[in-house]
């Protein structure tokens, strides 16, 4: 008979090998992505001003990653002879890690069920989830000041400021906007989230819509990707805080930069799009009472789940599918839209994302608190309710906050002659 | 062209929104995104088309059998603003003038096609080839017979009588 139990570490030799390899692999698969996300980027960017872009290194330059990394591997290392050469070294490491380890918290498939019992899909399922998520990626900033500040460079130094300036400004948006689903699953286990969203039937997306359009926003300004990337701003900083530094190290921050934003897409379609859990109650697998069940008949009686191989592999396809295309929703956005101005980033952290995600928490906690005082339980009605709720908020987040008062440009009114 | 003025109305501020701007911009690269124009040229696979005036590498024109066209008159070098062309002439038997030696030193050629312009038996072309890289420095001075062994198309002039055609 199977064994239910999922493998734990009393399970000895099994977990630790378990374990590694679950490390192994996603840590190669998200290293791949990374490579091929920047293939992507340079594709996809080429795409959308009608050129071709790299398509000389293998059939359609598939190759080219590993060209980049060859190259970038063979070049030069250079120090500055003024900059202080520990944090110079350092600075990298500290960029690169907390982008990688964050990852480890993030279930990116159905449950295993194999011989030794059940392997979840998590490298670790942290009872902190979503906490251990906020502490180590604001960790991230420090590679990024400590390599601005130790390259002894006036416009690395600038953009470890602003760096610092928008990381903080923007983790307060979105630790605020994260409170809206935590609020909803009850826990900050990603686990849970995952099971909350199966057991609800609908996606968090749906009853949190505004909190996803403000953690969008706020995960932008978090990865620095344009709109929001002043830490590099080509056009007025060379390249911002990684102006000194070339071949590796360089190709590090760009490895941290990309690791960063398959995190932050894996992040999104966990908290918001049931991460591994497709459309549909078929492939639903969560823990009830001690049972894996994938849902309740109507009398609130658990139907019993069956775990297999196969709902695995698709669960992380699936997983992969909604990652992809956060990913290109990075891409997209950067050929799309030009960077804002250093006061127009500060001006919409403090005076809008908070304000707004501050009052929206209070409305969903107001809503979910008159929900569950009126007797209605935890299920498709309730979501449906708050999915009214949150419509109505987004509604008025873009029909009537974001009417020039946002991001106000050229508009004048006045009739302008050209 | 006369100068006008065009009036453009900018929407008020209270009728601008970021967010659905964005949205708009999103939608003109998406449209890119799955249909792109490529216009890039597949360069060594794909030939490019150069236009007929195109003024590139030189060639000699050569009678059919095998002497070069070029009489020695000593007007091209004499034109020719970059003081790239060397001719020595000499004179056969019958009187008639050739060159000893043409030399035209395509490092300092500006490729104005004043040569080709002035020569009376339209000998010395500019012509349409830009292919000419090579591995020394000494192979950029071509001499009288690896003019007259290029094989390129030469060169249309410009005709005065009609300024806008090609």
């Amino acid at each position: 008979m199977e064994r239910l139990q999922i493998v734990s570490a009393e399970d000895g030799m099994v977990f630790y090998l378990i374990t590694l390899t679950k490390i192994t692999v996603m840590f190669g698969i998200i290293m791949l992505t990374v490579a091929y996300t920047t293939l992507a980027e340079r594709r996809i960017s080429a795409f959308i001003q009608d050129r071709l872009g790299p398509n000389r290194v293998g059939p359609m330059g598939l190759l080219q990653p590993i060209a980049d990394g060859l190259k970038n591997l063979f070049k030069e290392e250079t120090l500055p002879a003024s900059a202080s050469k520990f944090y110079f070294l350092i600075g990298p490491m500290l960029a690169m890690i907390p982008a990688l380890v964050t990852f480890a918290v993030i279930p990116f498939a159905a449950p295993l069920p194999t011989s030794w019992g059940v392997v979840p899909m998590i490298i670790a399922d942290v009872p902190i989830g979503v906490l251990y998520i906020l502490a180590l990626s604001s960790l991230g900033v420090y590679g990024v000041v400590i390599a601005g500040w130790a390259s002894n460079n006036k416009y690395a130094f600038l953009g470890a400021l602003r760096a610092s300036a928008q990381m903080i400004s923007y983790e307060v948006g979105l630790g605020l906007s994260l409170i809206t689903v935590l609020m909803l699953a009850g826990n900050v286990t990603l686990t849970e989230i995952v099971w909350k969203q199966q057991e609800l039937g609908l996606w968090f997306s749906l009853p949190l819509s505004l909190g996803f359009i403000l953690f969008l926003i706020c995960a932008f300004a978090e990865t620095n990707r344009l709109p929001f990337d002043m830490p590099e701003a080509e056009s007025e900083l060379i390249t911002g805080f990684h102006t000194e530094y070339s071949a590796m190290k360089f190709s590090m921050f760009f490895i941290a930069e990309y690791a960063h934003m398959v995190t932050a897409s894996a992040l999104m379609a966990t908290l918001f799009f049931g991460g591994w859990d497709l459309p549909g109650s078929w492939d639903d697998v969560f823990m009830h009472d001690g049972a894996w069940i994938s849902g309740f008949t109507g009398d609130g009686a658990p139907i019993s789940a069956s775990l297999s191989v196969w709902k695995t592999l698709a669960t992380f396809l699936g997983f992969a599918a909604k990652t992809g295309f956060f990913l290109l929703l990075y891409i997209w956005i950067r050929w799309t839209l030009p960077r804002f101005r250093y006061d127009q980033v500060m001006e919409l952290g403090w005076k809008i994302i908070l304000p707004i995600s501050l009052g929206y928490a209070m409305i969903v906690a107001a809503t979910i608190l008159t929900l569950s005082q009126s007797g209605i339980d935890y299920g498709f009605v309730f979501g449906l309710v708050l999915t009214v709720v949150s419509g109505i908020c987004t509604l008025a987040f873009v029909f009537v906050v974001d009417r020039g008062g946002t991001i106000s440009g050229a508009a004048s009114g006045k009739k302008v002659g050209v | 062209m006369a100068i006008t003025t065009t009036l453009v109305t900018r929407p008020e501020i209270k009728d601008t929104s970021y967010l659905r701007a964005a949205l708009k911009g999103m939608k003109i690269t998406l449209k890119h995104m799955l249909n792109p124009k490529k216009i890039t040229q597949q360069y060594p696979e794909v030939e490019t088309r150069l236009h007929p005036r195109w003024r590139g590498t030189h060639r000699m024109e050569v009678h059919e059998d095998g002497r070069p066209k070029c009489v020695a008159c000593g007007l091209c070098p004499t034109v020719c603003p970059a003081n790239c062309i060397r001719l020595v002439g000499g004179e056969d038997d019958q009187g008639n003038r050739y060159p000893i030696v043409y030399e035209i030193d395509e490092f300092r050629c500006i490729f104005c096609g004043m040569c080709q312009e002035v020569c009376p038996v339209e000998a010395i072309h500019v012509g349409q080839d830009f292919e000419n890289a090579e591995y020394s420095r000494e192979r950029f001075v071509y001499d009288l017979d690896r003019l007259m062994h290029q094989d390129h198309p030469t060169t249309l002039l410009w005709d005065p009588s009609d300024p806008t055609s090609e």
